[in-house]
């Protein structure tokens, strides 16, 4: 696996956020009723971050709740390795709630689709919103992010590693080249 | 880490990673249970068959339920009107059963080792939901869950079971899973109803409730069955209750409150009285929610991923 | 027919011969025996290489199942496998269908026998001791006596009552034959299907405890010594069993027994696999109980090996270890099984060996003991102690297949008999 560029380094990546905030709580008309669901792993750190600055910008705190979508994956029964199971810890009644749904990578919309059916079968949101740091394209299902960091159009040879501080060394969103088999 | 093992028939010998994971992700399940749609679309597509050869509602509702909260397709065989009773042997039951595309056995059975027998014979998973009076792995699970959830922990814990040690799946399942994963095991019953050499097993004897409740942390108790009286293993039910029934007054002679804990059905004031099994120190309803989680669990963990 | 065995090692224990030379058998008689015989061209010869030549081996514990349960075995493939097995003569137990409690019966398994294969394998029944074998009424024993029936059991069961076992010795001694008792209290087995102890606790199957066999054994001799009589205990299995002969004998009664290769070969252990061909009766013991034996085996106390050959259709055994029946089929391993863990290991020689198979059940059963020696019919087990096999259960002649030794490396087989003029190899 090969390095072909960083997009986006810490510093990026802070301004990103900071205008994916402000982005959420103008088109929102406020922070009234929203609540942010991070899709584990790295959905769960940006969906962290975002709501400390929203919180910040707002001065009020908001719900976070964090998304396992492994046991809505369409692909348990031809997946060679079993997924560890990491749990959905939403603490919250989403019924009625501006679900903002979080994750770091928008890429064939398989996981989306999982995530709002584990959404649905939580309660009713009043709505469901979602918010993705890269857009790479080669969708597969008909879904669109509301709110996107950065589109970065791609080859299906590569992939887009999102490094965050907590689980990784440092901030940062590589492209790079798959090796070829 | 995947499970180790496609089937799961007993707790004898299963490393212990495997029983941390079936714990943990029973965890996640746990939590699915409390959601207002205590249903997730994971096992769609598989179908298992809950075959029961023996009757036992509850360990089969709670299988349907753990099966159907998967949102598996689930078909029940009863031992009452089918073929079985035709004289049709267990394995050609299981070959036709298999005939019919079914991903996943839970099976029930009076023999010892039919659970074995059965993966021998068909391709499915086979989960052992009670093979006579050798082992019954997931009620074992749940009770270590159970345990779990309420200590934080198994490693240390004193766990006695008491009761019918010699006819009892519940009891071996719960001694070979609590060792592994580092608890102490204690047997406590009349010695007409403890197996020989179980100390080989590692586990301590007793014969006077009192003893047994001063060095236990949790009391396991089992059902007393009423129907193996005609060989007069103890002289009446009432003796025993007298001297091995679980009561107020011989808990308050312990020097910490135990946890009571007890696989139902009950036999109220006979192995137990009412007022512990309803007590604030019985985990015997959790005991009861927690069997469909970590029946879940063992579902989703033999169930799905093929590189086993 | 002429027939010239070629450099054999002729064991005879009984009379002390033993030696290295040729035999030639003319129309089934030994008509001669010496080195260096020289023959014409149009006799058939077999060289040995110093293989042992024994008086024909019996098996004096067998279920044929025939009449009544040919879905298992038949009088004819059952003597196929005796005769694969290396012996020349079997003793077929009672609990067929209809028992084998009628002189009819006795003469219906000897008419039948006597037709397959010319009579290769002499087949001496075994009548039932109790009518129906039910332990309550005897059984008509002077007229299976005169029928053919070497002795009296209801094997299978054990003759519970002791006021019936008394009447039993007691009539059957009158008769000159002896009781063969299937060892077992049933109170204390009700239900059992292996050994009690660590391993029957360890995988929760119901216990037979060895108890219930001593006990049986205890009172049997008991019995025999007051009623002067002699005894014979089947299939013995535990060290607590061997030690009860053992001490009677020391007292000099009239009591033998019997031990199963499966016995002095395998521990409970096996059973942890559920594998239906490790379920027997007696149960499989621990490795106390083989040690005994071997040592019973060894200082004489056991006077005889037999197989208790009971055959078990495939999917009669194919089922759910508390429905399976008991039992396994030996004919063809035990001989193999007797070498490897009682010769080579140097328990028994090879002179010990030819006793326990070949001298002793026919002394037990009042038979005349089988001669080497000119003009004498030749009845012969040929073994070669030193070839290696493995147990194949697809090649056994006996229609059913349940051993649970089957994949084991044996050393030490039978390459033939010979009996009735006929050489099977």
């Amino acid at each position: 696996m090969k390095i072909k560029s960083k997009i986006i380094d810490e510093k990026g990546l802070e301004r990103t956020l900071t205008r994916l905030a402000h982005e959420i709580i103008e088109r929102n008309k406020g922070i009234e009723s929203l609540a942010i669901v991070g899709i584990k792993t790295r959905g769960e750190f940006i969906a962290k971050r975002l709501a400390k600055i929203i919180g910040e910008l707002e001065n009020k705190e908001i719900n976070v709740g964090l998304l396992d979508i492994t046991l809505y994956r369409d692909d348990l029964r031809t997946l060679h390795e079993q997924p560890v199971l990491k749990g959905t810890e939403i603490l919250f009644d989403v019924t009625d709630k501006s679900i903002i749904l979080v994750d770091d990578v928008l890429f064939t919309g398989r996981t989306i689709r999982a995530a709002l059916d584990e959404l649905v079968d939580l309660g009713r949101p009043a709505t469901i919103q979602l918010v993705v740091l890269i857009d790479r394209g080669h969708r597969q299902l008909p879904i669109k992010a509301d709110f996107v960091g950065k589109n970065v159009p791609t080859s299906l040879n590569e992939q887009i590693k999102v490094k965050l501080k907590e689980v990784d060394e440092e901030d940062s969103v590589l492209i790079v080249q798959l090796d070829e088999d | 880490m995947p499970i180790t093992s496609r089937h799961l028939l007993g707790l004898e010998g299963v490393p212990k990673e495997d029983i941390q994971l079936i714990l943990d992700t029973a965890t996640t399940f746990r939590e699915v249970l409390d959601r207002p749609i205590k249903r997730v679309p994971t096992l769609q597509g598989k179908t298992i068959v809950n075959l029961f050869f023996e009757s036992s509602t509850r360990t089969r509702i709670s299988f349907e339920l753990a099966e159907r909260r998967l949102s598996a397709d689930v078909v029940n065989f009863a031992v009452a009107g089918s073929s079985v009773a035709k004289g049709e042997t267990l394995k050609d039951t299981a070959r036709n059963i298999e005939a019919m595309k079914i991903d996943m056995v839970v099976v029930r059975h009076s023999s010892p080792g039919a659970a074995l027998f059965l993966s021998r014979v068909v391709n499915a998973n086979v989960i052992n939901a009670g093979d006579g009076t050798h082992e019954h792995p997931t009620q074992a699970l749940l009770d270590m869950y159970t345990i779990r959830e309420k200590f934080g922990k198994l490693e240390g814990l004193h766990v006695c079971i008491v009761g019918d040690i010699s006819h009892s799946r519940v009891a071996l399942s719960n001694i070979y899973g609590l060792q592994i994963m580092g608890a102490t095991v204690s047997v406590c019953g009349p010695k007409t109803l403890i197996p020989k050499d179980i100390e080989k097993l590692g586990v301590r004897v007793y014969y006077n409730v009192e003893e047994a409740i001063r060095n236990t942390d949790i009391l396991n108790v089992l059902r007393i069955q009423l129907e193996r009286q005609d060989r007069s293993f103890f002289p009446s039910t009432r003796e025993y209750h007298n001297y091995f029934g679980i009561t107020k007054e011989k808990l308050e002679k312990a020097v910490k409150p135990i946890t009571i804990m007890h696989p139902g059905p009950i036999n109220r004031d006979v192995e137990i009285s009412a007022d512990v099994a309803d007590g604030e120190n019985s985990v015997i309803l959790q005991q009861v929610l927690n069997g469909v989680a970590v029946r879940m669990a063992v579902l989703y963990l033999l169930g799905t991923g093929e590189g086993k | 027919m002429k027939i010239l065995l070629k450099n054999g090692h002729i064991i005879e224990p009984h009379s002390g011969l033993d030696l290295l030379a040729d035999i030639l058998i003319v129309d089934g008689i030994i008509e001669k025996i010496g080195t260096k015989i020289s023959v014409g061209a149009s006799i058939q010869k077999y060289e040995l290489d110093g293989k042992i030549v024994a008086p024909g081996f019996m098996d004096m514990h067998v279920h044929l199942r025939e009449p009544g349960y040919e879905h298992k075995e038949t009088i004819e493939t059952g003597l196929a496998a005796a005769a694969s097995g290396g012996f020349s003569a079997v003793c077929c137990m009672p609990n067929t269908n209809p028992p084998i409690d009628d002189a009819s019966v006795v003469k219906y398994i000897k008419e039948k026998a006597a037709k397959v294969k010319n009579g290769l394998v002499d087949v001496f029944p075994v009548a039932a001791a109790t009518k129906g074998r039910e332990g309550n009424e005897l059984s008509p024993m002077m007229e299976l006596a005169e029928a053919g029936a070497v002795a009296f059991s209801d094997d299978g069961s054990p003759i519970e009552n002791s006021e019936v076992m008394k009447r039993a010795m007691e009539y059957a001694d009158m008769v000159g034959k002896i009781i063969i008792q299937h060892p077992e209290d049933r109170s204390l087995t009700k239900g059992g299907v292996m050994n009690e102890g660590f391993v029957s606790t360890s995988i929760g199957l119901p216990p037979m405890p060895a108890i219930a066999e001593e006990i049986m054994i205890m009172r049997d001799v008991m019995i025999a010594e007051y009623a002067n009589t002699r005894y014979h205990a089947a299939h013995i299995s535990t060290a607590g069993s061997v030690e009860i002969i053992r001490q009677a004998k020391k007292r000099g009664l009239k009591v033998t027994c019997e031990v199963t290769p499966h016995h002095f070969t395998l521990t409970e252990e096996v059973v942890r696999s559920f594998d239906t061909n490790t379920k027997m009766n007696p149960p499989l013991r621990t490795q106390e109980d083989i040690e005994a034996i071997k040592a019973g085996l060894k200082d004489g106390t056991i006077d005889v090996i037999a197989s208790d050959h009971a055959p078990h259709s495939f999917d009669e055994k194919e089922v759910e270890f508390l429905e399976a029946p008991f039992g396994i089929v030996g004919l063809e391993t035990a001989l193999g099984l007797a070498v490897t863990e009682l010769v080579h290991p140097k328990i028994l020689s090879i002179n010990q060996l030819i006793e326990k198979f070949s001298i002793n059940p026919r002394k037990i059963l009042n038979l005349p003991v089988i001669k080497i020696s000119m003009g004498e019919k030749a009845n012969l087990t040929i073994i070669d102690t030193e070839k290696e096999w493995r147990v194949d259960v697809s090649k056994f002649k006996s229609k059913s297949k349940n051993s649970p030794f089957n994949g084991r490396i044996l050393k030490g087989k039978s390459c033939g008999i010979i009996n009735s003029g006929i050489f099977c190899l």
